[in-house]
C-alpha cells in the first residue's frame, strides 16, 4: 500500500462500528490526502454508508476515532454520565439549600428566592447542553467527557455531505434548499431578523446573490424558485451538491452521487466532480459503483468488503487486486 | 352535493370569478410581496376597522348588539395570537405540541402575581406583557430542552402530559394560586390618552389585540424569511438533513418552543387583563385541542390563513353556536313536516348540541379540506414521520 | 405502611391497571396500524359504559347485586357480548366516516376529526342521559370478599383482573395466531407491501378498529360494575391515563400496552395512599415523561419501530 504523500484531512483510526450482533464497520484504517478524489467502493452491504455516516457524525463508533484536520473529532463516548451530573449539580444544591432554609424556619422570601435561583439555573444549563458551545465542549474534555461531534458540528468543522437516497428539503425552493446549507455562514440572530436591521437585510441579499451562484456553478439554472421536489431526478441530485457545497466544506462527501443516471448525465457530473476539485480546491470522498467513475477521476481508491477494508491505493493497482476481484465476482472468479 | 358544497364553501376557486379578480389580486401580491410589514399592518387596519360594522348587516346583526359582538372580536383577538404562536411550532417547525394552553395559563397567572390584589401588586400592563411572554418563553425552554429529542407521537404526548400538570399544580398549590377559585380582581391596562380600560367598554381592548396581532404578524413573517425560519422549514422537511448541513436541530427546535411559548404568555397576560379573573379550569386540554385545531383548519404555516382559521373557529364555537337559538327565531322559519314529526327549529335549544354542531364542524371541514382553508400555495404543510432513528436505520439498511 | 395495606392495594393497583390496560390496547392498537392518535377512544369507552348501564338499568332493570351465580354469569355474559359489539361497530364507523377518506390527507388532519368525534360523542351522551353522574348497578355485590392475612380481597377486583388478562390473552393469540391477526401485523410494518400481497387493507383496519373499540367496550362495563357510576366525560380522563399507559409501555407494542396501564394504576393508587390523590395526574406525567426522556421509545418499544 502506498504512502499518502500529502497530509492527510480525513483519518479514520481502528475504526468499528456494530449494530446489535452486525459488526458493519470492521477496524478500518485510511485516510483522505488533502486536495484528492478519493473513492470508496465495494459490493453492496460492505459498510460503505455506514463508514460514511460514522464520518459525518450520525453514529458513534464502538471503537476507534476519527481524525479531521489532525483534530478528533469522532470516537466512543467518554465518562458522558457526567455532563448530566454536573447539569444538576447547581439546581440541586440550590433546591437542597431551599429545602434546608424551610426546615431551619428561615423567611419564606429566602426560600422562594433560592426555589427561583434553582429554577434559573436549570434553564440556562438546559440551554447550554443544547447549544454546546465551544468553551463547553472544551471545557468538558478537560474534565475528560468527550461526546462524538454531531452532525451539524461536523459541518461546522469543515465536512460538507450528499446523500444515498437523496433528501432535499423537498417542500422548499432550491434557492432556499442552498440558503439552508449556507446556515452556518451566516451571522444574523431572530432579533435582526425581527427588527429587519441592516446587517440583516445586507446579509439576506448577499446570501440570496451567492445561492443563485452555486445554483449555476452547477448548472441549474432558471429552476431558483422551483420546489425541490418538484425537480428532475439528475437536477435534485445537482441541487444536493450546491447544498453541500454551500456550507464551504474543505471535505466533500458524496453518496453514490451518480446512481440512476445515464452515461451522458454521468459524464457530466465527473466533469464537475473535477471541477470542485480544481477551481475550488476541495478534498472529495465518494462511494460509487460505477467503476468508469471511479476509475476515471479517483487519485485513490480504497475497497471495503464485510466490513473489512481489503485493498487501497492508485486505481490500477486496485483494479489488478486478486482480493478485490474475488470480493466482487466470487471466489471461483479467478 | 359534495361539489355544490365545495363550490359554495369556496368561492375563491372559481375559475371565472379568479379570472375577473385577477389583474386586482396580481398587483396585490405584487404589492404585499415588496412591502410584507407594511401590507399586514395595512391589512389588520381594514379588517379591525371593517369588522364592527359588518356585524350590523344581517345575518349577523341578528345574534348579538354591536357591544356584544366586538367583545367577541377582542376575545377571538386572544385565540388568533395563541394559533399564530402554535402555528410556529406545529406548522413551522413540525413539532406535535398537545399542551399549548400551558403557556397561555402561565402568562396569565404571570400577569395574576404582577397586578392583582390577590398578589399584592400592582405593576403597569405594558411592561408585564413582556415579562408574560419571558416566563413563559423560560418555561418552554424548560420543557422542550430535555423532551425535544424525542420523536414527534412521544413528543406530543410529553407536551399533553405537561398541559395536565400545569392547571394541576395551579389547581393545588392553593397557598400560591388560590387554588380552584383562581385569582380574581387583576388591575385592568391603563394608557395616558384613555385612562384605565373599563370592562364594559370593549373597544380599548379590541384596538389592543389587533395591534399585538399585527405586531405578531409582522414579526412571524419576518423571522419566517430569515435563517432561523428556514432553518425551522429544514427540521420540518427532514431533521437529518437538516443537521447534516449545519443546523443545530436542538436549539432550532428549542427555539419554535420559546417563541411559540412567549406568543402564548403575551396571549395570557392580555387575557387575564381582559376577564379580570382566572381559575386553573380555563386552561385545559380542550383549550390545547381547540388552538391547535384552529391551526390546522387554517391551513398550517400559512400566517394569514392561520389567523383567520383562529377567527372563523373562534367565531363559530363561542359566538355562532352560543346565539343559534336567538338567531333561529329571527329566521322566522316555518316548522319541517316530515311526517312522522314536525321538527320546529324555533323550538330546538341549540344550546344543548353546542359540542355536537362543533365537532361536526370540525369533522366536515375536515373532510372537505385536510390541508385547511387556507393552504400555505407553496409548502402544503405536513408533518414529516420519518424519524431520526428510522432514517438511520434506512440508511443502513441500504448501506 | 403493613403488609395489609400494601396488598390492598397492590390488588387495587392491579385493578385500576387493568381497566388502563384495556383501554390502552385500544390506542396502541390504532397507533401500530395506521399511526394516528386516535383522541375519540377514550370517548369510546365512555359511551360503552353507558351503552351497559342501558342494557343493565333500563332493558334488564337490574338495580343491585345478583346473588344466583348462574344468572349472574348469564347477566354478565350478555352484558359483556352486548356492550363489545356495539361499541366495536360504533368504532368501525367512526373510522369509515371520519378516519378513512383522511387516509391520505396531511397527518394532523384525522387528529382534528378524532377530536371532532370525540365532542360528538360527548355530546351525544350528554343530551341522551344529561350531564348529571349516574349511578350503575354493581351486579358483583361490592363488598363481597376472602381475606388474605390481613387484607381484604374483593371478589369484584379478582373479577376485573381476570376479565382484562383473559382478553388481553385471548388478543394476543389472536395477533400471533389467525389469519386476520398477521394480516393485521403486515399492515402494520408495511401498508403497501401488505396490499400487494393480497391483505385487503380497508378490511384489516377496520377489524382493528372493531376490536380496540370492543375492548373500550368492556372497559365501559367494567366501570360500571366496579366503580358503580358513570357520567359523561369519564371518557377524556380515563382517555388521557390509557393513552399515557400506552406510550409508557411503547406505542404499537400490545404487551407494552399492558404493562403500561398496570404501571400507571400502581403510580396512582400509591399516590393516594401517600396523599397525593390531587397529584395523582402530575405524578403520573411527571413519571411519562421522565421514562420518555431517558427511554425514548417507551418501556418496551422498540428503537427501530417496526416499520421501513
Amino acid at each position: 500500500m502506498s504512502d499518502s504523500p500529502v497530509t492527510p484531512v480525513l483519518r479514520t483510526v481502528g475504526l468499528t462500528k456494530q449494530f446489535g450482533g452486525l459488526i458493519a464497520v470492521r477496524d478500518v484504517d485510511f485516510e483522505v490526502p488533502e486536495g484528492s478524489i478519493s473513492s470508496l467502493i465495494g459490493p453492496n452491504g460492505a459498510g460503505k454508508t455506514t463508514l460514511f455516516n460514522v464520518i459525518a457524525g450520525l453514529f458513534d463508533p464502538t471503537s476507534g476515532y476519527i481524525e479531521f484536520m489532525g483534530r478528533r473529532v469522532v470516537a466512543r463516548p467518554e465518562r458522558s454520565w457526567l455532563e448530566p451530573v454536573l447539569w444538576m449539580t447547581g439546581p440541586a444544591v440550590l433546591g437542597a439549600s431551599a429545602y434546608g432554609a424551610a426546615v431551619a424556619g428561615l423567611s419564606a422570601l429566602v426560600v422562594e428566592f433560592l426555589l427561583f435561583a434553582a429554577l434559573i439555573v436549570l434553564i440556562g444549563v438546559l440551554i447550554l447542553a443544547s447549544v454546546r458551545p465551544t468553551w463547553y465542549v472544551d471545557g468538558l474534555v478537560r474534565l475528560g467527557v468527550f461526546k462524538s461531534a454531531r452532525p451539524n458540528d461536523m459541518v461546522a468543522a469543515g465536512i460538507g455531505r450528499t446523500f444515498q437516497n437523496i433528501r432535499l428539503f423537498a417542500n422548499m425552493t432550491a434557492t432556499e434548499n442552498v440558503l439552508v446549507g449556507m446556515h452556518d455562514q451566516l451571522r444574523q440572530n431572530p432579533l435582526d431578523a425581527v427588527l429587519q436591521t441592516r446587517r440583516q437585510k445586507r446579509e439576506e441579499s448577499e446570501a440570496r446573490r451567492e445561492a443563485a451562484r452555486w445554483l449555476r456553478y452547477v448548472s441549474l439554472r432558471g429552476h431558483d424558485d422551483d420546489l425541490a421536489r418538484n425537480l428532475p431526478y439528475g437536477d435534485q441530485r445537482r441541487l444536493e451538491i450546491a447544498r453541500a457545497l454551500a456550507s464551504k466544506p474543505k471535505l466533500l462527501l458524496l453518496d453514490e452521487p451518480t446512481a440512476g443516471m445515464n452515461p451522458s448525465e454521468t459524464e457530466a457530473m465527473m466533469q464537475l466532480f473535477a471541477r470542485i476539485k480544481s477551481e475550488l480546491g476541495l478534498t472529495i470522498l465518494l462511494i460509487e459503483h460505477d467503476m468508469r467513475v471511479v476509475m476515471g477521476i479517483s487519485d485513490r481508491v480504497t475497497v471495503l468488503d464485510h466490513g473489512e477494508k481489503i485493498a487501497e491505493g492508485a486505481p490500477a493497482e486496485v483494479r489488478a487486486d486478486t482480493r478485490v476481484i474475488e470480493a466482487y465476482l466470487g471466489k471461483g472468479a479467478i | 352535493m359534495r361539489r355544490l358544497w365545495r363550490s359554495v364553501l369556496f368561492l375563491g376557486r372559481d375559475s371565472r370569478l379568479r379570472a375577473w379578480l385577477k389583474p386586482w389580486t396580481d398587483s396585490l401580491n405584487t404589492f404585499s410581496k415588496g412591502h410584507q410589514s407594511l401590507s399586514v399592518v395595512l391589512g389588520m387596519a381594514v379588517v379591525t376597522t371593517v369588522l364592527p360594522f359588518i356585524i350590523l348587516f344581517p345575518p349577523f346583526a341578528g345574534f348579538a348588539t354591536q357591544g356584544d359582538w366586538v367583545q367577541g372580536f377582542a376575545s377571538a383577538g386572544i385565540f388568533v395570537l395563541l394559533a399564530l404562536g402554535l402555528n410556529v411550532v406545529v406548522g413551522l417547525a413540525g413539532l406535535l405540541d398537545l399542551g399549548y394552553a400551558a403557556f397561555f395559563a402561565i402568562g396569565a397567572y404571570s400577569y395574576a402575581y404582577g397586578a392583582s390584589p390577590f398578589a399584592g401588586t400592582h405593576f403597569p400592563f405594558w411592561p408585564l406583557l413582556l415579562v408574560g411572554a419571558m416566563v413563559a418563553a423560560l418555561f418552554g425552554i424548560l420543557l422542550g430542552a430535555p423532551t425535544l429529542r424525542l420523536r414527534g407521537d412521544y413528543l406530543a404526548i410529553v407536551t399533553l402530559g405537561f398541559g395536565e400538570i400545569v392547571p394541576v399544580v395551579f389547581r393545588n398549590a392553593d397557598t400560591y394560586t388560590n387554588g380552584t377559585n383562581g385569582i380574581s380582581g387583576m388591575y385592568r391596562p391603563a394608557l395616558p390618552v384613555t385612562g384605565t380600560f373599563l370592562g364594559l367598554n370593549p373597544v380599548p381592548y379590541y384596538i389592543t389585540v389587533a395591534v399585538l396581532v399585527a405586531l405578531a404578524m409582522v414579526f412571524l413573517y419576518r423571522i419566517q424569511d430569515s435563517r432561523l425560519g428556514r432553518a425551522w422549514m429544514a427540521v420540518r422537511e427532514d431533521e437529518l438533513a437538516a443537521a447534516s448541513m449545519g443546523i443545530n436541530t436542538v436549539t432550532t427546535k428549542l427555539l419554535a418552543f420559546a417563541i411559540g411559548a412567549s406568543t402564548a404568555g403575551l396571549a395570557g397576560v392580555f387575557y387575564a387583563s381582559k376577564v379580570t379573573i382566572i381559575s386553573p379550569d380555563s386552561f385545559g386540554f380542550t383549550v390545547s385541542f381547540t388552538i391547535l385545531a384552529m391551526v390546522v383548519l387554517g391551513g398550517m404555516g400559512n400566517v394569514w390563513g392561520v389567523a383567520a382559521g383562529a377567527f372563523v373557529v373562534y367565531e363559530i364555537q363561542s359566538e355562532l353556536l352560543k346565539q343559534m337559538n336567538g338567531f333561529v327565531e329571527h329566521l322566522n322559519l316555518p316548522p319541517i313536516n316530515l311526517g312522522v314529526t314536525t321538527i320546529d327549529l324555533a323550538k330546538v335549544d341549540f344550546l344543548q348540541y353546542q359540542f355536537l354542531l362543533y365537532g361536526l364542524a370540525l369533522v366536515g371541514m375536515m373532510l372537505l379540506r385536510p390541508e385547511g382553508l387556507f393552504p400555505n400555495r407553496r409548502r402544503r404543510a405536513e408533518l414529516h414521520d420519518v424519524d431520526d432513528a428510522e432514517a438511520a436505520n434506512q440508511e443502513l439498511v441500504e448501506a | 405502611m403493613d403488609v395489609g395495606t400494601l396488598t390492598q392495594q397492590l390488588v387495587n393497583a392491579l385493578t385500576l391497571g387493568a381497566i388502563y390496560a384495556l383501554i390502552a390496547l385500544g390506542y396502541t392498537m390504532v397507533y401500530g396500524i395506521i399511526e394516528l392518535i386516535n383522541f375519540a377512544h377514550g370517548d369510546v369507552f365512555m359511551v360503552g359504559s353507558f351503552v351497559s348501564l342501558w342494557l343493565l338499568a333500563d332493558f334488564f332493570g337490574l338495580r343491585g347485586p345478583i346473588n344466583n351465580p348462574a344468572e349472574l354469569v348469564g347477566v354478565l355474559v350478555v352484558a359483556f357480548v352486548f356492550s363489545m359489539v356495539v361499541m366495536g361497530l360504533v368504532g368501525v364507523v367512526i373510522e369509515r366516516f371520519a378516519y378513512r377518506p383522511l387516509r391520505n390527507a396531511p397527518r394532523l388532519a384525522p387528529l382534528i376529526t378524532a377530536i371532532g368525534v370525540s365532542f360528538i360523542l360527548q355530546n351525544i351522551i350528554q343530551i341522551w342521559r344529561g350531564p348529571a353522574q349516574l349511578n350503575s348497578p354493581q351486579l358483583i355485590n361490592v363488598q363481597a370478599g376472602f381475606r388474605v392475612g390481613s387484607a381484604e380481597v374483593h371478589w369484584i377486583s379478582v373479577f376485573v383482573i381476570a376479565i382484562a388478562v383473559g382478553l388481553i390473552i385471548g388478543l394476543h393469540l389472536f395477533i400471533s395466531r389467525t389469519r386476520m391477526g398477521r394480516a393485521m401485523r403486515s399492515t402494520a410494518l408495511d401498508r403497501e407491501a401488505a396490499q400487494l400481497m393480497g391483505v385487503d387493507i380497508n378490511t384489516t383496519i377496520a377489524v382493528t378498529f372493531f376490536i380496540g373499540s370492543a375492548l373500550a367496550g368492556a372497559a365501559g362495563v367494567v366501570q360500571g360494575l366496579y366503580y358503580g357510576y358513570t357520567f359523561f366525560t369519564i371518557g377524556f380522563q380515563g382517555g388521557l391515563k390509557a393513552f399515557t399507559a400506552a406510550v409508557l409501555g411503547g406505542i404499537g407494542n400490545t404487551t407494552g400496552a399492558a404493562l403500561g396501564g398496570f404501571t400507571i394504576g400502581f403510580i396512582e393508587v400509591f399516590a393516594s395512599q401517600a396523599g397525593y390523590a390531587n397529584w395523582s395526574e402530575a405524578i403520573v406525567f411527571s413519571i411519562l415523561i421522565l421514562v420518555l426522556v431517558f427511554r425514548p421509545t417507551g418501556l418496551l418499544g422498540q428503537p427501530t419501530a417496526e416499520r421501513g
